[in-house]
């Protein structure tokens, strides 16, 4: 199965067994791009060996304007994003045309991708709420400042595969709670619910993610000096 | 100057950021706050992705009609073709006083403020944002103080230069002083410098004493 990794690492003779589990590369990767230290590192929860490498799919958004890597995201996530609109009050027809602002951000936007902080649907859900704020309330959304990894500064192979692992976790985590716990987080994402209801105790492990972002911000204000 | 924040925001806060239910003026204060600090970054990214896993996760295939058109893709790259390139928000100069977010309300740094006189040396500039929440930048001499007042809701007050103090605590650069209905509170500059501050209000002051009553109207907050 690690096979699969031979598209994707800088040299053969190099490759040694990593001990992560199967992912698939969709396309050959050219030796020699600089996508190939930022995307070698595979994204694949261990839950699902059939999952795409998403962060892989979007580095070739980025660097090669690849088409086929945007309809695999496309397929997965627009629908996703269509039905969080729609939960969220829009009718169909406004949820269509917004998903398809949201992907079309998605490949506007792929150079401020992140993955050593965060997941592409963690990425992709934070576009699809400003979008949202922007659709239902027409008001404005003040965002934080950007913090972009400069020309020369690449993330850490261990803090993406690491924060990719981490995401998934939470995934799991979220999927395992009660019901009536998961209902309540699911309606407050949707913007369901008013500021006051939500209860801050969650009971879900945001610790070992939060200490991964952050070490994450510290390599990369380290490297922005 | 990240690591010497002392005073951050609320977990509250941040959660109703990152689901999108806060209203344009607290999104203000959090954006503005955020940019500065990496702490509240951190937990900030940790909510989205909690968002992120929502979005995975199988609360959502089960909504009808969520299938896009058939023409969905093509339209998207036709968009593209058009515009390909994607701006990015200019980077802040060292020197700024003001984050990035707070700039886009400003329209510009420090000197671009419309400021207003409010009484007693106290300045005030009203941000546009949405009904319902006040945004607003103050300007304290330095050694001044702000009216003794309480809230009818929560006020958040974040030093962006100088310090404050209050009957409570201290406030240096990057803090957040959260003060909700039930606190009355005299905030002071400190004598060294004059004290910038935004502040957010989701319902208006309440102002002890005859004079600050009388300039209430005037301070529109
Ligand atoms: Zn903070």
């Amino acid at each position: 199965m690690l096979n699969a990794r031979e598209h994707n690492s800088e040299s053969n003779a190099l490759r040694v067994p990593v001990p992560i589990p199967a992912f698939r590369v969709v396309q050959p990767l050219p030796v020699g791009n600089r996508a190939l230290k930022r995307t070698n590192a595979s994204s694949a929860p261990k839950t699902d060996p059939e999952a795409p490498d998403w962060v892989m799919l979007i580095g070739r958004i980025r660097d090669h304007q690849d088409r086929a890597a945007f309809a695999r995201v496309f397929e997965h996530f627009a629908p996703r994003v269509k039905a969080f609109l729609m939960k969220s009050g829009a009718d169909a027809t406004l949820a269509e045309e917004c998903a398809q602002d949201v992907m079309t951000t998605l490949w506007r936007k792929a150079h401020m991708f992140d993955p050593s902080r965060a997941s592409v649907a963690t990425w992709i859900f934070t576009i699809a709420r400003n979008r949202r704020i922007d659709m239902l309330r027409r008001q404005r959304r003040p965002e934080p400042e950007d913090l972009t990894w400069g020309p020369e500064a690449e993330p850490a192979q261990e803090d993406v595969l690491s924060l990719q692992q981490e995401s998934e976790k939470l995934r799991q985590a979220i999927t395992d709670l009660p019901e009536t716990q998961k209902e309540l987080i699911e309606r407050a994402y949707f913007g369901d619910l008013s500021h006051s209801e939500i209860a801050a105790e969650t009971g879900l492990p945001l610790g070992t993610i939060k200490s991964r972002i952050r070490l994450a911000l510290d390599r990369l204000r380290h490297a922005m000096k | 100057m990240t690591e010497k924040i002392k005073h951050h925001l609320s977990d509250d806060l941040l959660i109703a950021y990152s689901a999108g239910l806060l209203n344009e003026a607290f999104s203000l204060m959090v954006a503005t706050h955020v940019s500065l600090c990496d702490t509240c970054r951190a937990q900030l990214e940790s909510f989205d992705a909690v968002g992120g896993a929502i979005l995975e996760g199988d609360g959502l295939p089960d909504v009808p009609h969520v299938a896009m058109s058939p023409d969905a893709i093509e339209a998207i790259f036709a968009t593209i073709d058009l515009a390909p390139a994607q701006e990015t928000r200019a980077a802040r100069r060292k020197d700024d006083v003001f984050p990035a977010p707070l700039q886009d309300y400003v329209g510009g740094d420090l000197a671009s403020v419309k400021w207003r006189p409010v009484g007693m040396g106290l300045k005030q500039a009203i941000l546009p944002t949405a009904k319902g929440a006040t945004a607003r930048l103050l300007y304290i001499p330095a050694g001044a103080a702000v009216p003794d007042h309480s809230h009818n809701g929560t006020e958040l007050t974040m030093v962006l230069k100088g310090a404050f103090s209050d009957e409570y605590d201290s406030f240096g650069p990057g803090d957040v002083e959260t003060a909700d209905q039930d606190v009355t509170h005299t905030p002071v500059a400190d004598i060294s410098e004059d004290c910038i501050c935004l502040a957010v209000t989701d319902a208006p002051l309440k102002f002890k004493g005859i004079i600050p009553r009388m300039l209430q109207p005037f301070l529109r907050i």
